[in-house]
């Protein structure tokens, strides 16, 4: 029991379990898994796939925090990927009924997911190459990008008519959301890169102590620079799951607190802001975590407002128990008491 | 001294430059109230900017501010809607802004957090806080709000100001001399300067670092107050995003990130800017509004960029 609670992803499954609990004890048809329309139906599958986006976003996240970075600009890149991928896909009705899309999908797709690879490389150059804090570095895109978002998009909200664009928002495969093996993919890609290779060390290494790393001969800029890059590839990935979603680009609000809420999953998921800790498996979980405690919010008939409050409150317990000062004060407390079980 | 003095002076000749440009492309734009309209259109960001100048001075930083901003403006319609008077109104949303700001600065040093986390909770719970109160705008119609926000204060040549944009002069003028004249000012830029040397030489880290942020925070419902005159609403989605263009009009008006170096008169001029920005745009009538966020992007990237070239020819003289 000792060993279980001290594993890393102890906390944040035992968080997502409580959740869970709460729920099923408030609505007894929460867990339940039905096959409908030859796929999954229930409300586990909903959060799963409601998940997704954030999942992906901040696996991307963990990997810049890991670094001893932080990438503020993932919403307003959400918001460019969805408008350039909604603008190239569009969709008009042509003689025959049929739906045609303005260029093929694959290339509205890739030009989305290059643009939003660019934005994460622009911050990557600002980080490593000018020198600038991460926050500040990525502040400028964060500011600029809605505004190249809306500029895109001449401000309206751009509506995609070509259902192929759906699927991967909201179509299934092998009875799964295809959001879900979207996440999943990039999480087993990533585990794998960074398990059987080298990188997971050299990014541990680096957010450990860049200087350290540097002298040990790990190419720290380089990594750094591929670090911000697939973090805003990440963000290019989400933004086309979220448009796909609703079929539909909005500027101004897509991809709105992202970058708030993937910092929120990978903080719950126990990687440690301070850089060189971290664990994919765990941001994860931390992302589910965010979407049941919302789904939660809603099913329990609270009024969606609490919500903020409620993910202030959860963001607020998880800093001061990651934090060592406010532990010592019960280890201390523990210590000085000899009768005290250690 | 004077490359202390450098990245203020380009401000200063930024805005002269853009006001410029205006006077000669627009008719009518090298008016007084023209440029009194950028203090009073931009009086609250003003005055949450200054305080935000503060916590970037000691090298921190706040995201709540716009969320204390809307928690101000609803809380306030909410208490004079069951007829509250409006001067303890104000007393009361100005103590629990300070006691909000304090809050986060005694958990940022106590516990050793990351200003940049705490403050985003902050900002949830503030945000959070003024939905629980109302979703929905909620008209103001006490009669001395009323009065207050449609008072205009003559300045001679047919020109005018609120005394929402009064309160900005006066909160920049009171920052100035608290950022230069006083033990608490010098602790501040040593406390951003060198957290380890300001210890050492006996400042009270810890008291400081606490009343930035309290001041943060007083400042930020000042600027609600502001707000509240200047829409006579109360609404939770007020002042969505007034963080970043703060922490742009901080950075513009040429203090650094990294904490310690600055001038408040800066932050002034760096608020200008961005409202000039936008009176350009509104002038010329056929750019929109988005505008206004790419070059403010580009701004920034220029002014960090400065700030970059600043600190590392400094690190080489030294």
């Amino acid at each position: 029991m000792r060993r279980l609670s001290r594993h890393a992803l102890f906390w944040p499954l035992a968080t997502l379990a409580l959740l869970l609990v709460l729920n099923s004890c408030f609505n007894p048809a929460f867990l339940a898994l039905s096959w409908r329309d030859g796929h999954l139906y229930g409300h586990l599958i909903d959060i799963l796939k409601n998940a997704a986006p954030l999942m992906v976003v901040a696996l991307g996240m963990t990997l810049v925090i890991a670094v001893r970075g932080l990438d503020i600009s993932v919403g307003a890149v959400v918001a460019i990927a969805a408008a350039v991928a909604t603008l190239l896909t569009g969709g008009s009705f042509n003689a025959g009924g049929e739906v045609a899309s303005e260029h093929p999908l694959w290339l509205a797709l890739g030009a989305a997911l290059l643009v939003a690879a660019a934005c994460g490389l622009w911050n990557g150059v600002l980080v490593v190459k000018a020198g600038m804090q991460p926050i500040v570095a990525t502040l400028i895109l964060m500011v600029a990008g809605r505004g190249i978002a809306q500029l895109l998009t001449g401000g309206q909200i751009i509506t995609v008519y070509y259902p192929p664009f759906f699927a991967i928002g909201s179509g299934f495969l092998a009875g799964l959301p295809i959001a879900l093996w979207i996440a999943a993919g990039l999480w087993g890609v990533l585990h794998l890169a960074l398990s059987r290779s080298a990188l997971g060390l050299f990014i541990r290494a680096i957010g450990g102590n860049p200087e350290a790393a540097r002298v040990a001969g790990v190419r720290s800029a380089a990594i750094t620079l591929c670090v911000y890059t697939f973090c805003g590839l990440a963000a290019g990935v989400a933004g086309l799951i979220v448009s796909s979603n609703v079929k539909s680009a909005d500027a101004n609000n897509a991809g709105q607190l992202f970058e708030l809420d993937a910092i929120l999953a990978v903080t719950l998921g126990g990687t440690a802001l301070t850089g060189g800790r971290f664990t994919l498996a765990g941001t994860v979980v931390g992302a589910l975590i965010i979407q049941t405690l919302t789904s939660t919010i809603y099913s329990l008939g609270v009024p969606p407002e609490v919500n903020l409050v409620v993910k202030a409150a959860l963001v607020f317990a998880v800093m001061l128990l990651q934090s060592a000062e406010f532990r010592s004060l019960f280890t201390r407390r523990a210590a000085a008491d000899p009768g005290a079980p250690r | 001294m004077s490359r202390r003095l450098l990245p203020l002076s380009v401000t200063i000749l930024l805005f002269i430059g853009m006001a410029a440009f205006g006077a000669l492309r627009y008719d009518g734009f090298l008016s007084l109230q023209v440029f009194l309209n950028l203090l009073i259109d931009n009086a609250f960001l003003c005055v949450a900017a200054v305080g935000m100048t503060f916590v970037i001075l000691s090298g921190g930083i706040d995201l709540s501010v716009g969320a204390v901003m809307a928690f101000t403006t609803t809380l306030s319609a909410a208490l004079l809607g069951i007829g509250w008077n409006p001067y303890a109104t104000m007393a009361v949303v100005l103590a629990l802004g300070a006691a909000f700001g304090a809050a986060q600065g005694f958990l940022i040093q106590r516990f050793r957090l990351a200003p940049f986390i705490v403050t985003l909770a902050g900002m949830f719970m503030a945000r959070g806080c003024s939905y629980l109160i109302s979703t929905e705008s909620v008209p103001i119609s006490d009669p001395t709000y009323v009065a207050i926000a449609q008072a205009r204060i003559p300045v001679g040549f047919d020109a005018s100001l609120t005394l929402g944009a009064l309160v900005a002069i006066a909160t920049v003028l009171a920052a100035m001399r608290l950022a230069h004249a006083t033990a608490f000012g010098r602790a501040v830029y040593a406390l951003g300067g060198d957290e380890n040397s300001a210890r050492l030489m006996g400042l009270a880290v810890g008291r400081t670092r606490i009343a930035v942020y309290l001041l943060s925070g007083f400042t930020a419902a000042l600027a609600g107050i502001v707000m509240t005159f200047y829409m006579l609403s109360g609404y939770s989605l007020h002042a969505v995003g007034l963080e970043l263009d703060a922490i742009a009009a901080v950075v513009i008006g040429g203090t650094l990130l990294a904490g310690g170096v600055g001038y408040v008169a800066g932050t002034l001029f760096g608020v200008l800017i961005l409202g000039i920005i936008q009176t350009l745009i509104a002038f010329d009538g056929t750019l929109s509004s988005w505008w206004t966020k790419i070059v403010v992007g580009v701004l920034l990237l220029l002014f960090c960029l400065l700030q970059r070239l600043f600190e590392s020819r400094s690190r080489r003289t030294a």
